[in-house]
C-alpha cells in the first residue's frame, strides 16, 4: 500500500466538486479506460472576466488519481483562466502535500485535463492532439514533446522518473533508449541555460581533458553500463576527439549507437562542449 | 496468519534450542532430529521420500533452482516451456534467459478462462526441451492446471517436469508418489507457517545442480547454515494442512461461494475471472468494470478488509495483471478487478462483513467515474 498523505486520503475519501456540470462551457478529457486512469473536467467559465466561476469532475482511476481531481477544482475555482493556467502539476502535487514519486502521473493528467478544457473553451485543438513530435512510447501513447515538457518542468534526470511522471516507459520497455536520448539532450540544453550567466567554456590542457572525462566516466557512465553488464574505457584522446572501447555485454548491445549518443551529450555538458566520440573495437 | 501451534512450536527455537544442527555437540546436533522429523511432516504432505525433501528459503529460491538445475544438467537441450501466467518468480527468470542465456522459451497462452490448451502443450515440447514448468495452480485467479498429465507430455520426451504449487499445497490434495513431476515449489507462509522456509521437491534420482553452493546441509543440495525455527514451524504446518485438508476446503469453498454469488447479485457489470470449477477453494478473482482497482482496496482497507487486486496502480508497475490481460480480460475489467483470498480461519461472520461493504464501495466509485453509462463509447474497450 502506498504511503499517502492525510490531505491525499482525505481528498480520496470526501472528493470536492464531483459531478457533472450541466451549464458547462468547457470540457477537458485525458486518459483512456485502457490506460487505468481518466479524468473528465467539466468548467463554468465567465466570458467577461473570464473566471471560472465553477468546476466539477468525473475521474476513473486509483486514489491519487481521483484525490488530484478534486484538489484540482478546489484550486482553480474563483481563479482567472490566466492565473490558473500558471498551475504546474508540482503545485497540484504539493496541494495535497506531496504525491509518491510512482504516482506524480496523476497530478500531470490533472493539469493536462485543464489545458484541454482551456483549449475546449477558446476553441483550439486539444492540446494533446495539438503537440507535434513523434511517439515514443507506444504502449502509453507519449511523444518526444510531451517528455521534453515535463523533463525540463520537473528538472527529470532518470528513466523512471520519466515513468513516473508520464507513464512514458512503464510498458514493454522498449522505449528506454529515446527516453535517456532526450533526457540527456533536455538536460543538456537546461545545463547550458543555467551556465549562460557563466563564463563560457575555459579552456583546459590535454592532461585536464583527460582527467574530467575519466572522472565523468567513472560517476555517470560506467554505473549503469556494468548493471547491465557492459562497461567502457578510455582509449585516446586526440584533440577533441574522445575514442572510447565498449566492454562486455556492451560489445553485442544492439543500442550501442545510443550509449555512444548518451556518453558523448554527457561529456559535451560537463566537460567540453566540443568533444566528439569516436568508438573502437574492444 | 502463522498458525497458533506453529508459532508456539517454534518459539524454544530461538532461546533455548539455538544450536546448529550440523555442529558436532549434542547441543546443537540433536536439533537436526527436528529437522529430520519436520522433513518426515512435509514428505507426508505431499506424498514423497524423506530425501525428496529439500528446505531453503521459499518459492522463489524453489523455482530458481529447479529450472536452473535442469538446464544445467541438460545442458544439450535449450528449450524451456512455461505458461504466460506464471508468477513473476518463473516468468522474469524465463525471460532473463531468454533475453541473456539464449534460451528459447515457448510461453502457453491460456483462454478467457484462464485454462491450457493440451494441444498446445503437446506441440511445444519437444525433445530440445530441458523443462517444463507450470503451476499447479495460478495465484490469482486460483484455476487448476493438470500438472500431472503435463509431466507425462514432458517425461515422453525426456524433459523435466517443475511446478510451482505454492498457492495448492495445503489447498488441494497433493501425491507425487506415481508421478511424473520432477520439482515442487512450495512457501511456508501460505501454509500459515512463517515467512522465510520453503521446501523444493526433487524427485529421487533426477540429477541436480544446487543453486546456492557452500556448505554440505541438505545433503550438499543447498548450502547455509538451517533456518531451525523456519523449518520446525514448516513441520508443524504442514501436519496442520494436512489434518484440515478435506474439511477445510469445503469449508473454504462454501465461503468463496457464498461471496462469490453475494456479490454477483449485488453488484452489477461485476464477473467472476477465471473457470469457476477447476479452481482452489480459497480464491475468487472478481472484475468490477468502470472502476479502479486500488481506489477500491483503499475504500475497503478504510473499512479493514485485505484483498489485492490485478491493477496497475496497485502494484506500482504501470502495466495491468499479466495473468488477466493473457486471458484476454478487457481493460474495462482489469484495472477493476479484485482477488479475494480466504483461509481455513476465514468466518461467516466476515464474509457477511465484505458483503454488506463492497457494494456500497462500488457504486461510490462508479458515481465518480466518467465510464459506465449507456452513451459511453464502447470503442475505447481495447481487447
Amino acid at each position: 500500500m502506498w504511503e499517502y498523505s492525510d490531505t491525499l486520503k482525505d481528498h480520496f475519501f470526501n472528493p470536492r466538486n464531483v459531478g457533472e456540470l450541466e451549464d458547462a462551457n468547457a470540457v477537458g478529457e485525458v486518459g483512456s479506460l485502457a490506460c487505468g486512469d481518466a479524468l473528465r473536467l467539466y468548467l463554468k467559465i465567465d466570458p467577461e472576466s473570464e473566471k471560472i466561476v465553477d468546476a466539477r469532475f468525473k475521474t476513473f482511476g486509483c486514489g491519487s488519481a481521483i484525490a488530484s481531481s478534486s484538489a484540482l477544482t478546489e484550486m482553480i475555482r474563483g481563479k482567472t483562466i490566466e492565473e490558473a493556467l500558471k498551475i504546474t502539476n508540482k503545485d497540484i502535487a504539493a496541494y495535497l502535500g506531496g504525491l509518491p514519486p510512482e504516482k506524480m502521473h496523476c497530478s500531470v493528467m490533472g493539469r493536462d485535463a485543464f489545458e484541454a478544457a482551456v483549449a475546449c473553451y477558446r476553441g483550439e485543438p486539444a492540446p494533446r492532439e495539438k503537440l507535434e513530435g513523434n511517439l515514443v512510447c507506444e504502449c502509453f501513447g507519449v511523444t518526444d514533446e510531451q517528455i521534453r515538457k515535463v523533463v525540463r518542468e520537473n528538472n527529470l534526470t532518470t528513466v523512471d522518473q520519466v515513468t513516473n511522471y508520464t507513464k512514458a516507459g512503464g510498458g514493454c520497455g522498449q522505449c528506454h533508449d529515446k527516453i535517456d536520448v532526450i533526457i540527456a539532450e533536455v538536460q543538456g540544453i537546461l545545463k547550458k541555460e543555467r551556465a549562460k550567466s557563466k563564463a563560457p567554456a575555459k579552456r583546459m590542457t590535454t592532461i585536464q581533458k583527460i582527467a574530467k572525462i575519466q572522472e565523468v566516466l567513472e560517476q555517470e557512465i560506467r554505473p549503469s553500463l556494468q548493471n547491465d553488464g557492459g562497461d567502457v574505457e578510455l582509449v585516446d584522446l586526440d584533440g577533441d576527439k574522445v575514442i572510447l572501447a565498449l566492454r562486455g555485454m556492451c560489445t553485442s548491445c544492439p543500442s550501442a549507437s545510443v550509449t555512444r549518443q548518451v556518453i558523448e551529450g554527457k561529456l559535451k555538458e560537463l566537460v567540453h562542449p566540443d568533444l566528439v566520440v569516436e568508438e573502437v573495437e574492444a | 496468519m502463522v498458525a497458533p501451534e506453529v508459532f508456539e512450536a517454534m518459539t524454544p527455537y530461538f532461546m533455548e534450542k539455538y544450536g546448529n544442527p550440523s555442529s558436532m555437540h549434542s547441543f546443537g546436533g540433536k536439533l537436526a532430529r527436528d529437522v529430520a522429523a519436520a522433513r518426515e511432516k512435509l514428505a507426508t504432505l505431499i506424498g514423497a521420500q524423506l530425501q525428496e525433501i529439500m528446505f531453503n528459503s521459499g518459492g522463489t529460491e524453489s523455482d530458481a533452482t529447479a529450472i536452473l538445475s535442469a538446464l544445467n544438467t541438460m545442458p544439450q537441450r535449450r528449450e524451456i516451456v512455461t505458461t504466460r501466467v506464471e508468477h513473476p518468480a518463473v516468468l522474469n527468470l524465463c525471460k532473463y534467459l531468454a533475453r541473456f542465456k539464449g534460451y528459447r522459451v515457448h510461453w502457453l497462452s491460456v483462454d478467457r478462462k484462464g485454462l491450457l490448451n493440451m494441444d498446445e502443450v503437446r506441440a511445444k515440447v519437444s525433445d530440445q526441451t530441458a523443462i517444463v514448468s507450470v503451476m499447479w495452480a495460478n495465484n490469482e485467479t486460483g484455476v487448476i492446471f493438470p500438472v500431472r498429465e503435463i509431466a507425462e507430455i514432458a517425461n515422453e520426451h525426456g524433459a523435466l517436469m517443475h511446478t510451482d504449487a505454492v498457492q495448492a499445497v495445503g489447498k488441494v490434495p497433493i501425491d507425487l508418489s506415481d508421478s511424473g513431476i520432477h520439482f515442487l515449489s512450495l512457501s511456508g507462509h501460505k501454509l500459515h507457517a512463517v515467512k522465510g522456509i520453503g521446501v523444493l521437491y526433487i524427485k529421487k534420482g533426477t540429477r541436480f545442480v544446487p543453486f546456492i553452493m557452500g556448505g554440505h546441509q541438505e545433503s550438499n543440495r543447498r548450502a547455509g547454515t538451517e533456518n531451525v525455527p523456519g523449518i520446525v514451524a514448516l513441520g508443524v504446518a504442514a501436519e496442520l494442512a494436512r489434518k484440515h485438508l478435506s474439511e477445510k476446503a469445503s469449508f473454504m469453498a462454501r465461503l468463496r461461494d457464498r461471496l462469490q454469488e453475494g456479490l454477483l447479485a449485488t453488484v452489477p457489470n461485476a464477473h467472476v475471472n477465471g473457470h469457476t470449477d477447476d479452481r482452489l477453494p480459497n480464491t475468487l478473482n472478481m472484475g468490477f468494470e468502470f472502476v479502479e482497482g486500488e481506489a477500491i482496496l483503499m475504500r475497503m482497507d478504510e473499512k479493514g478488509i485485505c484483498a489485492s487486486s490485478g491493477s496497475a496502480c496497485a502494484s506500482g508497475s504501470l502495466e495491468p495483471s499479466h495473468v488477466l490481460r493473457a486471458m484476454g480480460v478487457p481493460f474495462t475489467a482489469v484495472h477493476g478487478s479484485i482477488r479475494f483470498s480466504l483461509s481455513r480461519y476465514t468466518t461467516d461472520e466476515e464474509i457477511d462483513f465484505v458483503l454488506s461493504e463492497v457494494p456500497n464501495i462500488i457504486a461510490f466509485l462508479r458515481s465518480l467515474s466518467p465510464f459506465g453509462r449507456t452513451d459511453f463509447d464502447r470503442a475505447c474497450v481495447v481487447q
